[in-house]
């Protein structure tokens, strides 16, 4: 994951304004569109051919078992799969599960990152250790936390007050309890990671000037750190609700949609490669697509996050 | 950097020089490959090579392993089969399989004198299974179906119908096994008890029926579910966390599959709990909905497919014929405690001390139901497991209405 992608070339043309562009600045635009066509050519080669496809397929009616039935029907995918009901509960599922998580998430860490960042011995140890659950496989990780909360199996039923008949899974509320809970385990670092690079642009400067001043400590966090870490917050937010939005294994492995737990991306699986119906299956991955879209021009224009120049822009 | 890439370069030459050589080998002996589900025991493997030498060097049979899990193997076969792909000759299919496959033309039709030799001797059930719109389209290979276990310790008299069991159950306070996950095998539970109400879930044109009986066997799931005798967590029960359940001895009664018996008893000889179970371990018939009229199970097993795509479609369906032969089915049976087909084996001795309940088992196959077939199956029991998940929720009357619904717009393609 590029965190941060790298700023495209310093924006020399800049000084000239947009009306006209020195002969250098406009050699230098030439040099920089040909150094980014090879990228932009892979780009559409692997990213844009699938896209384009799937919208195409949306519109067929095209069951793979019987591929002589095979016809173009518009729209009509999409009015199917936005008519039913099913949809609309896996589009609500999945907004519980990514907005408990992210949210979570958010609160842990950033107290993770704050303790990586403050740490004054064993730096490299103390953040290996924290990223050891982001280097778990999803599958394995959901399968660890499916059994802990299994009722035969598990060692949380029946821990302290938990009652020994207690069946999370067997639930919807429990059932979301130990998704999201998954989802927090294996991705707070992530977080806490991106977050700490945040961490890192705030200058000392600044807090010492702030201590001097008599700024108590929670203070300088809300006025000093979290406004000039905002950038990186709304980044870091933007990237893990994008992931929870598709969440899909753990999902699979722990109740595979059973007790009204449904996400979108599991819908979209079944009618794929279980139903073989490429036709509704495309419609249902363009529309998880068009809602991806939604979101991150949301934190984008919305909430003004810029995934290119961090910290720079005010 | 230019180390890596070359690295990369050569690792990706290698894979496909590596696939290009291993395709042909066209000398006089042809390898035909068995897709099938990993069968732990090694039974048949036996049974490939057995027929490998039984060719004479004609053709040798190499398994391709699929996963355990059914749902995963037909995702995986279908998705190759969609591709035309000429790799598969045999193909291990799920008896639910076999309408959709022969539908999508992806399965050739056995016919002639092979189909004289698949059928003869085979149970009626199980043969079914292998039948579409009254033609034959793999062999038979093996079976299964579920059985009742109880505790001969803690029940007296064995239930005959769920009311009964579910009665006891409470009286015993105790808890039965089921399989209620919402996947396969919980549409396996609702095919038996609709079948066992005299009912069925869609007629031979593949449109819902449903019906009164649907509406029974609703309201066995909804009373199970709702009451005491429902083990923690069920609704995330499959076969495997049912035998456990049945083993740590908290139930008196298990609906499951024969499988379950093995394992007991290989469990008994180290673990001293198990022993005491295992060695009060009985079996009866699977339990009925109405008193007096006998019960029908849902089948399982494999019958073998011939693939359309294979370039030796004869010697392939020669091959199939051969190991689904008696022979292989005895080791089926005495190894991976997978049940025969043929209907004489049930009065084998070697049979008989594989399955000491072979009486009882034979008989339930034999008037054994299949689920629905169509070549809509799996769009519909994806319905029902969306529709009658989680079983507590169930409003009998309305609930089986929405099925019906819900089966026949997805039979049309669609999404409710």
């Amino acid at each position: 994951m590029a965190a941060q992608t790298p700023a495209t070339p310093a924006p020399v043309g800049r000084v000239g304004g947009r009306k006209r562009l020195t002969e250098r600045a406009r050699a230098e635009r030439k040099l920089a569109y040909m150094l980014c066509a090879p990228a932009v050519l892979a780009m559409l080669v692997v990213t844009g051919y699938p896209i384009a496809y799937a919208v195409y397929l949306s519109t067929q009616r095209y069951d793979l078992r019987f591929p002589d039935d095979r016809e173009f029907v518009g729209l009509s995918n999409y009015g199917e799969v936005l008519s039913s009901s099913t949809w609309w509960l896996d589009l609500t599922n999945t907004v519980i599960i990514m907005g408990f998580s992210v949210a979570i998430e958010l609160v842990l860490g950033m107290v993770i990152a704050l303790i990586m960042h403050r740490a004054i011995w064993g730096r490299g140890p103390v953040r290996a250790s924290i990223l050891i659950p982001y280097g778990i496989v999803t599958v394995v990780a959901a399968f660890a936390w499916r059994y802990a909360f299994d009722p035969t199996t598990g060692f949380v039923i029946g821990l302290g007050p938990i009652s020994e008949t207690w069946a999370p899974l067997a639930e919807r509320a429990g059932s979301f309890f130990v998704i999201i809970m998954t989802e927090v385990w294996k991705t707070t670092p992530f977080m806490a990671l991106l977050l700490l690079a945040g961490l890192a642009l705030v200058p000392d400067e600044l807090h010492e000037a702030a201590k001097v001043d008599g700024a108590s400590a929670v203070q300088r966090f809300f006025r000093i750190t979290l406004p000039l870490m905002k950038p990186a917050i709304l980044v870091a937010l933007l990237f893990r609700t994008l992931d929870a939005f598709r969440v899909f294994d753990t999902v699979f492995i722990q109740t595979a949609g059973a007790n009204d737990t449904e996400t979108v991306s599991i819908l979209g699986y079944n009618q794929l490669i279980n139903r073989v119906n490429l036709g509704l299956g495309s419609a249902v991955s363009v529309l998880i697509f068009a809602c991806v879209i939604i979101i991150a021009v949301l934190f984008i224009k919305g909430l003004g996050a810029s995934t290119a120049q961090q910290g720079d822009d005010q | 950097m230019r180390k890596v890439a070359i690295t990369i370069g050569v690792a990706v030459a290698a894979i496909f020089l590596g696939s290009g050589c291993g395709s042909d080998d066209s000398g006089g002996s042809r390898t035909l490959k068995w897709y099938v589900f990993a069968e732990p025991s090694g039974a048949f493997q036996d049974a490939a090579e057995n027929c490998t030498k039984e060719a004479n060097g004609r053709y040798q049979i190499e398994i391709v392993d699929l996963p355990t899990n059914a749902d995963q193997q037909r995702e995986l076969v279908v998705r190759r089969l969609a591709a035309e792909d000429s790799d598969i000759d045999i193909i291990g299919m799920d008896v639910i399989w076999t309408a959709e496959f022969a539908e999508a033309e992806w399965i050739k039709e056995v016919t002639g004198a092979a189909r004289e030799q698949a059928e003869r001797g085979v149970l009626p059930g199980p043969l079914e299974t292998a039948k579409y719109q009254g033609r034959l389209w793999a062999i038979p290979f093996t079976s299964n179906t579920q059985l009742l276990w109880y505790r001969k310790d803690l029940v007296k008299q064995v239930p005959e119908t769920w009311d009964e069991m579910i009665e006891q159950a409470e009286r015993l306070d105790t808890t039965i096994q089921v399989q209620a996950a919402r996947y396969e095998g919980f549409v396996v539970w609702f095919n038996s008890l609709v079948a066992s109400a005299g009912g069925e879930i869609v007629d031979d044109a593949g449109d819902p029926v449903l019906g009164a009986p649907a509406e029974q066997a609703a309201e066995v799931l909804k009373r199970f579910a709702s009451s005491s005798v429902a083990p923690p967590a069920f609704t995330n029960n499959r076969e495997d966390q049912a035998r456990l359940g049945f083993e740590a001895g908290g139930s008196a009664f298990q609906v499951n599959y024969s499988f379950v018996y093995a394992s007991a008893k290989t469990g008994a000889e180290t673990n001293p709990a198990v022993k005491k179970i295992f060695d009060n371990m009985a079996w009866a018939r699977w339990p009925s909905v109405d008193p007096g009229k006998k019960s029908r199970v849902t089948l399982g097993g494999i019958n073998l497919g011939i693939g359309s795509y294979s370039e030796n479609p004869e010697l392939a369906e020669e091959a199939a014929l051969c190991l689904a032969q008696s022979d292989n089915q005895v080791i089926a049976s005495e190894k991976g405690g997978l049940a025969p087909t043929n209907a004489a084996l049930y009065d084998d001795p070697r049979i008989k001390k594989a399955f000491p309940f072979a009486e009882l088992l034979g008989e339930s196959i034999a008037e054994g139901v299949p689920r629905p077939v169509t070549p809509a199956y799996s769009d519909i029991s994806l319905a029902i497991q969306q529709t009658l998940h989680p079983p507590q929720d169930i409003d009998p009357q309305k609930t089986i209405a929405d099925l019906k619904d819900n089966i026949e717009t997805v039979s049309n393609g669609g999404l409710f």
